[in-house]
């Protein structure tokens, strides 16, 4: 076959395109939405044009929901969580990759085998728990039950096998202390793969929603997608409220995105597929 | 600190966490779905739970929604998201990173937002959908009151949220087949097609089984969506399996029942996973 044609071209860049609208579409439509009132959105023919609505449906959606104590919210329990997270996942993956000790496989394939067990399985009992304990409608169980991530874990171990154990070792000579081996010299080498790991865990707690339904009771205490998504069970529905709800839960992470495409998409893929 | 102390202080934390909050609730959930609830606590039911849930026909209506969206939209997705690979790996294409951020942005957005946008642009009177196909001349489809077309919605939700996502997986294993298998082709005159069927997609294999595990088991779990876009219906046409255990276990507060369900989704994602890796393993 020789150089693609002109309608080759054409065929490929209309098809890529005609995916790309589709895919975005919808994100601009919302954003559209936010700014317009409520029913704007479903005038005919559509308006495709951003208005003057933006401050208006942002006072009346903190009315219907409190919605500033809801992005606290979502932002408190989700950097919680992944810092939390982040540090017994990587901790642990060090101790997977770098030690031979007493049960370390029988552990890991406990773990492996945690990674297949539906997250649902858990939630009548981690429900009970936490009304045992008091803990319902609480910070703390919305961040506690995930803090374990098995899959993190995994992949912190993965990338942990890379490290030269002459590392490790030249730290020992140098009589440095585990701990600070761990924090000093590990850490700062795996910068990337924390990196890739903590965008992941804090992708998967500021989108979470079945859990933080269950276990989140009052308004004060929801997280955004709980609080749309009690929104939507209003008797009358403001859209232009609803849309500006959905634009402050999706726009924080599509930045974030924008800003750290590679590492995010790593850390989506979480080495899925090997090099 | 003895050296041999040393390992298990760093699993230390992760084992605590682990065991407290997955694998006591996994076994208490086992032991919740043979008991029911008398009065105020719960009595051993023996196997009563799960023999009510093989009669119960909405679970078997959740179970079959499960499947079709299974069979039907798993294929199409990793279809499309491989056609999209391969365009985007073409040599033709200029600004790549453009069309792999475009494709990819709505893996990013929770679950509960982008049903909320589609249940919008879904609106059989006014959305935005049946508008453009008033354009074409289409008469109003009513995308989430009818359990056919809500099945439909509930699908292209899906296929919209994670075909970049797929893709994104696909394009990564693409860049991994050798070049020289292509030149080879080229040079006893192969077509780009039969160079795609003969070369490209059986290179992807594991690639393809990766994705239709995750996949699968995603579907498998399918919450946010069908609880967003259509809480179930219409007549539970978007029923799902976890929506099913949520509603029994949430609503009306019936924990051995389900966990029942939960245990029944834990097998059947056992049993899939077990066919799978054994497919794969045949291949090595």
């Amino acid at each position: 076959m020789g150089k693609p044609t002109t309608l080759q071209k054409i065929g490929l860049y209309t098809f890529l395109i005609i995916g790309v609208i589709v895919s975005i579409f919808p994100f601009y439509w919302m954003f559209v939405g936010a700014t317009n009132p409520s029913g704007e959105i479903f005038s005919v023919p559509p308006n495709f044009l951003p208005g003057t609505h933006l401050i208006e449906n942002f006072q009346n959606l903190n009315e219907s929901v409190g919605i500033i104590r809801v992005m606290f919210n979502s932002l408190f329990i989700t950097l919680t969580f992944t810092a939390i997270s982040t540090l017994v996942c990587t901790a642990a993956g060090y101790a997977f990759a770098k030690f031979r000790f007493k049960g370390r496989k029988q552990i890991f394939f406990m773990l492996l085998v945690a990674i297949m067990i539906p997250y649902h399985v858990t939630l009548i009992p981690l429900f009970e728990i936490f009304a045992k304990v008091d803990w319902l409608n609480t910070y703390q169980a919305v961040i506690l039950p995930q803090v374990a991530f098995p899959f993190a874990i995994f992949l912190m171990r993965q990338n942990m096998q890379a490290i030269p154990d002459s590392l490790l070792e030249a730290g020992r000579v140098d009589g440095a202390g585990e701990f600070y081996i761990f924090f000093k010299v590990i850490l700062p080498v795996m910068r990337p793969a924390l990196a890739a790991v903590a965008i992941f865990l804090f992708m998967f707690q500021w989108n979470n929603f079945i859990w933080p339904l269950v276990v989140l009771q009052s308004e004060e205490m929801y997280t955004l997608p709980v609080a749309l998504s009690s929104l939507i069970g209003m008797s009358r529905i403001d859209y232009g409220q609803v849309m500006m709800g959905t634009t402050l839960s999706t726009l924080p992470i599509m930045i974030f995105f924008l800003l750290l495409q590679k590492q995010f998409i790593s850390g989506i893929l979480g080495g899925s597929v090997k090099e | 600190m003895t050296p041999k102390t040393v390992p298990y202080l760093f699993i230390l934390p992760a084992i605590t966490f682990f065991l407290i909050f997955t694998v006591y609730p996994v076994i208490s959930s086992l032991l919740l779905s043979f008991q029911k609830k008398v009065g105020s606590s719960y009595e051993f039911a023996g196997l009563e739970n799960y023999i009510r849930l093989f009669q119960d026909e909405l679970f078997y209506k959740a179970l079959g929604n499960t499947f079709l969206i299974l069979i039907v939209q798993v294929p199409i997705q990793l279809f499309l998201a491989v056609v999209i690979a391969v365009a985007l790996n073409s040599k033709m294409v200029k600004a790549k990173a453009f069309f792999r951020v475009a494709f990819f942005m709505p893996a990013i957005t929770a679950l509960v937002a982008a049903s909320i946008i589609f249940m919008i642009m879904l609106d059989q009177n006014y959305g935005l959908i049946n508008y453009l196909l008033s354009l074409v001349g289409i008469d109003a489809i009513p995308w989430l009151s009818d359990p056919f077309w809500a099945k439909v919605s509930l699908m292209a939700v899906i296929t919209w949220r994670w075909t970049g996502y797929n893709m994104v997986i696909f394009l990564a294993g693409l860049q991994n087949i050798p070049l020289s298998l292509y030149e080879a082709a080229e040079m006893d005159g192969a077509s780009k097609i039969r160079q795609f069927f003969h070369i490209t997609i059986p290179q992807l294999k594991p690639i393809f089984l990766f994705t239709f595990v995750l996949s699968t088991i995603g579907t498998l779990q399918l919450f946010d969506e069908p609880y967003t876009l259509t809480s179930g219906g219409p007549n539970n046409a978007t029923l799902t399996i976890t929506l099913y255990l949520y509603q029994n276990g949430f609503r009306y507060f019936d924990f051995g029942y389900a966990s029942a369900i939960a245990y029944v989704l834990v097998l059947i994602i056992g049993v899939l996973s077990w066919i799978q890796m054994k497919m794969a393993g045949e291949d090595e």
